[in-house]
């Protein structure tokens, strides 16, 4: 620890800290333009000087380590001022040279009201006179694609958006030419920002250069009502804030979680709020001569209610969607077990994944786990495109220069370099054998994990592979001993999900019950005819044409596949519209929080089944939501504890023995992840016309190329 | 002898007489009222009356949609909508002012960076129905167009005191 005094404050710190997080510790505020605590360090922006007392300059504090101030000649240790005269004067002539060429267009700018600039003007600028005689210079403006707006007049150089796309993208798309007054901020030969984590460098920009485009004029930062929720674009569960003004979502944010998604989003949860605009059901619909007509709330339930009633409890089916909060699918199961109904399912890809053990379905070693982690091995995912947040960590675990990263399934273009060790399920069992080369290097280090896609456990003979995996999650010392991350210790098996419903409904066993049929059952028997009601709970995923001449009732929020194929539409409320609980891959209980109401005669999900069941006569046992929330937690009583990564302390060995099911893999099949394509992974992204433009520049090109 | 002088003024009721001669001063003396509205008395460039969208003598509106007007309005009377217009530029959609929350402030005018909503000269708008007094971009840019002149004279003769 070296000894400082910082505004006349002795503290002691760490030598690897910079002199401003040495500051921080001591309390002082230091403004900063390029320095961000999750990019390395460039320096350049100048607006951090401080006062080092006996050294002729001010010293720039985030590029100074605590470790080069040598304690003064007497001993004592070295004085800095961050207050004082010298750094002041110091800071208003950086702010005077950054402010020559920044325009003064503040109330046409987007950031106006939430820039870091105008703040730092605030404090740091020259009111009193002014120098500026010369012209403003003047820059032409950067195509950076469909979701960044630039205005690169505004722009300083801090190079934050460079160094983020080089060192968390990993897509080295950004760069500035030229030096000096002539430098520029540009994308390689112009084109778009190839990077799912694009959106990112907007709250990065401390100005107004870079811009987020559907945004673009539409609202301003003190006009908006923030919302604190949960994002459910991807199993992750990212963070985010609603910035809502009226009845209309306006934009979304990320907020800062450590363990999940740091302060990072990926683009389709952050630019898929016009898909809750439009394509809305807003009405109930009931299907008259074959054309959807618009009803009335009673005709529809009254309907539904006669249907399901008059059915066999063996003819009726219920599929949860991958959008569903908590709260509807276990009304939806109540609703269904008071019929007796047993062909229920949450899976709608046909995941082969049980109920139990726990954690044989959950992302074991929590997202920040990767961080300790110094092997991976890929099976048949993409986790660019199925968690792109999470990518950017094993990214940074790579870069930080220990981690290995192997993969099994088709080769995609991840972040980091890896080891292809081939495409077929005969890999695993070679791994599992303890004959391929990789499984030594599992065994030898200290913390291996796997992390296993869906596109690997919907196949067909996906309960094979799982066993595979756990397999070798015990063989290679995934299952490690107590004192790693998770207080129970380390556990390096993942189940990597993509429905932010899934864990959820797997928690609250939404999954067909003793002599039920699975989806595919579902499906099939559909098709034949032994199914006679179909209940969609935002189930647009499945092959509506495999639904054969069945009755569907469908719940959701866009008009997508199932509402199209449905006979009746009953108007639910998208994830910003209402209060929900959701399970992250992790298996944490996360609360996303309601922003706006429903649009038109839209209802929260739960309330309408709530309905539903008041009319068949079976009234639900509970009348608002905490009651529902305590049936929940009487069910699964982890649900209690909210924002918790679950322990496995104590986890049996044994445990590991009774994922999956005993088989063999068809080693014909190439593994590979089971999204097509990232931007239109569900009904409200679908919608979105912003990621209908995303995927068209960014998937149907590489589609071509492929082709 | 006070007592002589006031009972005098009683008896010849002094005070009767100096009203009639107040009276007759004013019977002779030249007018001060005015014939509202066909004549009208000086108003200070300053007066805050109606309010008014102006344009550049392009032709142009100024608003930009910043909506710092909306931000500073303290009876929150104005609403504006923006979105980008066809060329690219930061437009308003829909700006409006309810007359009737109005206070006449001029914080809005204050707050605008392109002297695009102004308090203009008029003052007499009074309509029959509360709902004329809704007013809507459309009407606020044709009030911009009929007291340009006025308002660009008041502006000028303003500026040295800003």
């Amino acid at each position: 620890m070296t000894k400082l005094i910082i505004d006349g404050k002795e503290i002691e710190a760490d030598p690897t800290l910079t002199l401003l997080q040495a500051c921080e510790l001591a309390g002082a505020e230091i403004p900063r333009f390029c320095y961000h605590e999750r990019l390395s360090i460039a320096g350049n922006c100048r607006m951090c000087l401080v006062e080092w007392v006996g050294s002729p300059k001010p010293q720039a504090s985030c590029a100074l380590q605590v470790r080069d101030i040598p304690p003064n000649r007497d001993g004592t240790p070295a004085k800095i001022n961050t207050k004082s005269p010298v750094a002041r004067r110091a800071r208003e002539g950086v702010m005077e040279f950054l402010l020559i060429n920044h325009p003064l267009d503040c109330p046409i700018c987007d950031q106006g009201g939430e820039c870091d600039l105008q703040d730092q003007a605030m404090a740091y600028g020259r009111a009193a006179f002014t120098r500026y005689r010369e012209f403003k210079r003047a820059v032409e403006d950067k195509y950076m694609g469909p979701l960044v707006k630039t205005s690169m007049n505004r722009c300083i150089h801090c190079t934050r958006c460079v160094r983020f796309a080089t060192e968390v993208a990993g897509v080295p798309d950004l760069g500035a030419t030229g030096r000096g007054e002539d430098m520029e901020i540009t994308t390689y030969l112009q084109e778009a920002i190839a990077s799912e984590l694009s959106g990112n460098v907007i709250d990065l920009c401390p100005v107004g250069a870079l811009l987020s485009k559907p945004y673009s004029f539409t609202a301003r930062p003190w006009e908006l009502r923030k919302t604190e929720s949960i994002d459910v674009m991807d199993g992750m569960g990212c963070n985010i804030r609603v910035d809502s003004r009226g009845r209309e979502v306006m934009r979304f944010l990320p907020r800062i979680n450590e363990a999940v998604n740091e302060e990072w989003l990926g683009d389709k949860s952050r630019f898929v709020w016009d898909g809750l605009k439009s394509q809305r059901l807003d009405q109930p619909y009931v299907r008259q001569n074959g054309r959807l007509q618009p009803a009335s709330w009673s005709e529809a339930l009254s309907l539904a209610a006669n249907k399901l009633k008059s059915t066999p409890s063996g003819q009726i089916a219920a599929i949860a969607g991958d959008l569903a909060a908590a709260e509807e699918i276990k009304a939806l199961k109540d609703l269904m077990h008071g019929l007796s109904v047993r062909n229920l399912d949450c899976r709608q890809d046909g995941a082969k994944l049980a109920p139990s053990p726990r954690q044989g379905y959950l992302f074991n070693s929590g997202f920040a786990g990767v961080e300790a982690a110094d092997a991976l091995l890929l099976i048949g995912t993409n986790p660019r495109w199925e968690a792109p947040v999470l990518n950017a960590r094993i990214r940074k675990t790579w870069l930080n220069g220990k981690l290995r990263v192997a993969n099994i399934g088709r080769a995609y273009e991840l972040t980091y370099p890896y080891e292809q060790l081939g495409e077929s399920a005969s890999v695993l069992q070679q791994i599992a054998a303890g004959e391929h080369a990789f499984s030594k290097v599992l065994t030898d280090a200290r913390r291996p994990m796997l992390i296993i896609g869906q596109g690997a456990c919907s196949r067909s003979d996906g309960a094979a592979i799982l066993q595979l995996a756990a397999r070798i999650a015990s063989r290679t010392g995934m299952i490690g001993p107590a004192g790693t991350p998770a207080e129970g210790g380390w556990i390096g098996f993942n189940v990597l999900h993509t429905a932010a419903s899934r864990v959820g409904a797997l928690d609250l066993g939404f999954l067909p019950e003793t002599g039920g049929r699975d989806i595919s059952g579902i499906l099939a028997g559909a098709g034949s005819g032994e199914i006679g009601v179909v209940y969609l709970l935002g189930a647009d995923e499945i092959d509506m044409n495999r639904l054969g001449r069945a009755f569907v009732i469908y719940q959701g929020t866009n008009g997508d596949a199932g509402a199209h194929r449905a006979d009746i539409v009953l108007p639910g409320a998208a994830y910003t519209e209402k209060s929900g609980l959701y399970v992250n891959s992790e298996g944490r209980v996360q609360l996303a929080e309601r922003a706006t109401f429903p649009p038109g005669d839209a209802r929260e999900d739960w309330a309408i089944l709530r309905a539903l069941s008041g009319t068949m006569g079976q009234r639900l046992p509970y009348n608002d939501i905490d009651s529902l929330r305590n049936a929940i937690i009487a069910d699964a009583p982890h649900f209690a504890a909210r924002d918790r990564l679950p322990s496995h302390a104590g986890a049996d060995p044994a445990i590991w023995e009774k994922i999956g099911v005993a088989g063999n893999p068809d080693t014909r099949l190439p593994l590979q992840s089971h999204i097509r394509d990232y931007y239109l992974t569900n009904p409200i992204a679908r919608a979105s016309s912003t990621m209908a433009e995303c995927s068209r520049l960014f998937v149907g090109a590489e589609r071509m190329a492929a082709e | 002898m006070a007592w002589l002088d006031r009972s005098a003024r009683s008896i010849f009721l002094w005070d009767i007489v100096v009203g009639f001669i107040v009276g007759l001063k004013y019977f002779f003396a030249p007018k001060k009222t005015l014939n509202f509205p066909f004549e009208r008395g000086p108003l200070s460039p300053r007066f805050r009356g109606e309010h008014v969208l102006r344009r550049y003598p392009s032709g142009e509106e100024r608003c930009i949609a910043c909506k710092l007007c909306e931000a500073i309005c303290p009876a929150q009377c104005i609403i504006i909508e923006a979105e980008p217009r066809e060329d690219g530029s930061r437009r308003t959609t829909r700006y409006d002012i309810d007359m009737t929350k109005c206070i006449y402030c001029g914080l809005c005018q204050e707050a605008c960076p392109v002297d695009a909503i102004i308090e203009g000269p008029n003052m007499d708008f009074s309509t029959e129905t509360r709902e004329e007094l809704f007013y809507d971009k459309a009407r606020l840019l044709a009030n911009g167009d009929r007291w340009e002149v006025e308002i660009a004279k008041n502006l000028e003769l303003d500026a040295p005191y800003r």
